[in-house]
């Protein structure tokens, strides 16, 4: 099936979504996913971060769909035309998007555990803008302990879903859910029973925010100082294939292995996740290959590596308005980054 | 001529032999024993009807849409989760006349080829829950429900469920999933109900009062039901008239009549209120684009407005609003717009079931927004504000509630500005109890 996305034409099988295949296509055009979780059946469409235009259904059918469709759930058609970001109206809404999500959200990230490798942050820095029309109070919710291992910021949460269908797909009997509607749902294990099998560590893995944290790991440092590493240990429960994340020399926390999408690609256990941090328990593989988009290529590879162009220009374009005497050589063109 | 409300004064008619008396089902039997299930879909066809829920989607065009595949169970599930502010027309008609939606019941779910049926009744009617259970428990004794309904060799169970009061299960696929059990959020279309709706088989979800006129369509002909009307507005239509009226009440009206004669005539509502004058009208419950008085009562090219699909929606939301559901809510000149959206606002926030981002944060920002406004708090940029959140929740939601929640704040925006921003410059007089702003030479102003 021939499908176009911000005019690039690429041939995918049947029953892909919009999102697989402006993902096969890359970066550059796959929309941002905030609730849809590939490995997560029945996840998608909640977050609406991912909605895009159809202009042309498909080759039978050339009219444009009257609304913005959510990709993530959107099968393509044969000849289906997509806008993504060359639409000014897909980029207008997803602004609004990010300020429904920011506009309860406490945005603490300066104590927040997931910054550095939070989706909201990088969605919110790509598509939202950086002042806030609204002046009510926020909605607030008390933390609660989700057991020994996972403690619950209900304040960062987004609704995404994702830590209820892994619940319900990886665990046996799932003891959380969202309970309440509207802007005061939220995920709860009803009378703050603990949520307790081999499994339910992976509910921090998927949460694309702060709001479910590794109490082992909670303020013990920042992404951005961490080196992570691929190893392996034989373990009887999962597929013992993990990341760790060392400062120095110590195992500060232990991950499943993501993809580039932010999406793990095997689930692992508890005791590999929350009790074997020594290095002695592993067999390492290696570095795990770090985006360098990622914070923790900042500063790493030579200035500026950072590679999203729009919020550099858009920060350059601020830059530019600060009226003093300091040196803006460097936004010159010929200095600008490739 | 009244279809659904002729005996529902009857003494005795929620039982089952004073309703066959009156000609109680004799579309069973007729539809049963004389008819196919496509012969009984094709005259539904012919009449027109149009969905009573609110969308006004033709239900023989929904029912020719369901997926057939052999072996697979079909459903029909009647929507009676009323809750839109405004409407209680389905109420009405279950209360009083509980076996009029049994015979549509079992004559739709003949057409249908459904062996099994739902009535999903709002969780605060458990009355009318009972009322029906006890209705239905007659059916089965006479043999109008069960294995070979009359010998006919088509058997049907029928079952009532309470909702949990939720209005987000008035949305159907939310319906279908609380029905199932679960938390009612509402699905991710497609897939459709119609293809894979309860249990992931083909379902077919109709409003009470939809379901309810297939019975007398079945006896007098889809013909003849065409003929009531006005163009592709075919049939009668319960209107719940609430507000400001001296007889309010629920109307059973042939569509076509207008707007005017709805309100004024002593046939029905009988007038605004003594000594007051029309402002307002909300034309189909609370999600409807309110509209003030003159745009009400004729459209904006000067011609009558009609009770009808088309003529309410007459000029778009510009001018136009929608027939809905029929909740028909009439405000007089006391009544203060602001307030009166915050209500709708407050409602909306309130039932949004958090799924979706745009509606779940958006339906609590409006109520905020809304709310500092009605208590002298607003600042000049609210309005817009608000506006501008309005578009961004339309459209862009899972489900219709966002749409729902956005157009009744930005049709109020639209038709009466200056009252938002009498309330937002002039706090200390919009703050005073009863302070209704009056707009100068309108027509609702003394």
């Amino acid at each position: 099936m021939k499908v176009t996305i911000d005019n690039i034409t690429i041939e995918v099988e049947p029953g892909t979504t919009i999102m697989q295949a402006a993902r096969q296509i890359g970066p550059e055009v796959a929309p941002p996913a905030m609730c849809y979780y590939e490995p997560l059946k029945a996840s998608g469409g909640k977050c609406r971060g991912c909605l895009v235009k159809v202009t042309a259904g498909s080759e039978k059918d050339p009219r444009p769909m009257p609304k913005l469709v959510p990709s993530c759930i959107t099968q393509v058609q044969e000849g289906m035309i997509v806008e993504n970001t060359i639409n000014e109206q897909v980029l207008e809404t997803r602004k609004g998007i990010v300020e429904f999500l920011l506009l309860n959200h406490p945005l603490d990230c300066p104590i927040c555990d997931q910054a550095g490798e939070c989706h909201l942050q990088d969605f919110s820095f790509e598509h939202g803008v950086s002042k806030t029309r609204t002046v009510e109070e926020r909605n607030t919710f008390e933390q609660v302990d989700l057991g020994d291992h996972i403690q619950l910021h209900m304040n960062r949460c987004i609704l995404c879903y994702r830590c209820v269908y892994t619940a319900d797909q990886i665990t046996d009997g799932r003891v959380h859910g969202v309970m309440h509607r509207g802007d005061h749902a939220e995920i709860s294990t009803y009378i703050e029973k603990a949520i307790d099998n081999d499994f339910s560590g992976n509910i921090i893995d998927v949460c694309p925010v702060g709001a479910l944290t590794d109490k082992t790991y909670r303020f013990k440092n920042r992404v951005w100082f961490t080196k992570p590493v691929e190893a392996h240990c034989d373990c009887d429960k999962c597929s013992g294939n993990v990341t760790l994340w060392y400062r120095g020399e110590e195992v500060i926390r232990v991950t499943g292995r993501k993809n580039e999408w932010g999406e793990v690609k095997e689930f692992i256990c508890n005791t590999c996740r929350f009790d074997r941090k020594k290095t002695s328990d592993w067999t390492i593989e290696g570095p795990s290959k770090v985006s360098r988009a990622s914070v923790i290529s900042a500063n790493k590879y030579g200035a500026n590596t950072i590679k999203p162009a729009f919020p550099i220009k858009q920060a350059a374009e601020q830059y530019k308005k600060i009226d003093d005497n300091r040196d803006r050589s460097f936004l010159a063109p010929q200095k600008q980054l490739n | 001529m009244k279809i659904l409300t002729e005996h529902i004064n009857v003494p005795g008619i929620e039982t089952i032999d004073v309703f066959r008396k009156h000609g109680g089902y004799s579309a069973v039997e007729k539809a049963l024993k004389k008819m196919t299930p496509d012969e009984v879909t094709e005259e539904v066809k012919k009449s027109g009807l149009r969905g009573r829920g609110g969308a006004g989607f033709p239900v023989g065009m929904k029912w020719s849409f369901l997926a057939k595949p052999e072996g697979v169970p079909r459903y029909l599930v009647c929507n009676a989760d009323e809750s839109e502010p405004g409407t209680f027309k389905d109420h009405y008609l279950m209360w009083k006349s509980p076996h009029t939606l049994i015979e549509g019941m079992i004559v739709s779910s003949y057409a249908l080829g459904a062996n099994t049926s739902y009535i999903y009744v709002r969780g605060e009617l458990m009355y009318v829950v009972n009322i029906l259970e006890k209705a239905i428990q007659e059916c089965y004794d006479k043999g109008l429900l069960g294995k070979n309904i009359l010998g006919s060799g088509y058997d049907l169970d029928l079952f009532v469920q309470p909702g949990g009061g939720a209005y987000i299960c008035g949305e159907e696929t939310a319906l279908l999933e609380s029905l199932e059990g679960k938390r009612g959020n509402p699905r991710n279309k497609p897939p459709f109900p119609a293809v894979k709706g309860l249990w992931q088989s083909p379902t077919v979800v109709n409003n009470v009062e939809s379901i309810a006129a297939t019975s007398w369509i079945v006896n007098n002909g889809g013909e003849e039901y065409a003929k009531i009307g006005i163009g592709r507005s075919t049939g009668t239509k319960l209107i719940s008239a609430s507000g400001h009226l001296r007889k309010p009440g629920v109307y059973e009206i042939p569509l076509g009549i207008t707007v005017e004669d709805f309100i004024y005539a002593d046939e029905w509502c009988g007038g605004i209120r003594e000594g007051h004058k029309l402002k307002a009208v909300v034309a189909g419950g609370s999600s409807v684009p309110i509209l003030p008085a003159e745009l009400i009562l004729k459209t904006a090219n000067g011609e009558n407005r009609l009770m009808t699909y088309e003529s309410l929606s007459d000029g778009g939301f510009a001018t136009g609003t929608m027939l809905g559901s029929g909740g028909f809510v009439v405000m007089d000149e006391t009544t203060c717009i602001v307030h009166n959206t915050l209500t709708f606002g407050q409602f909306y926030h309130h039932e949004s079931c958090g799924q979706c981002s745009p509606c779940r944060e958006g339906t609590g920002w409006m109520d905020k927004v809304l709310h500092r406004i009605e208590h002298g708090k607003g600042r000049e940029e609210d309005i817009d504000l608000l506006v501008d959140v309005a578009k961004k929740i339309e459209g862009n939601t899972i489900c219709p509630l966002g749409d729902a929640a956005a157009w009744p704040v930005a049709a109020a925006i639209r038709h009466f500005r200056d009252e938002f921003e009498w309330h937002i410059r002039h706090p200390e007089k919009a703050t005073q109890k009863g302070a209704v702003f009056m707009r100068e030479g309108a027509s609702w102003t003394k």
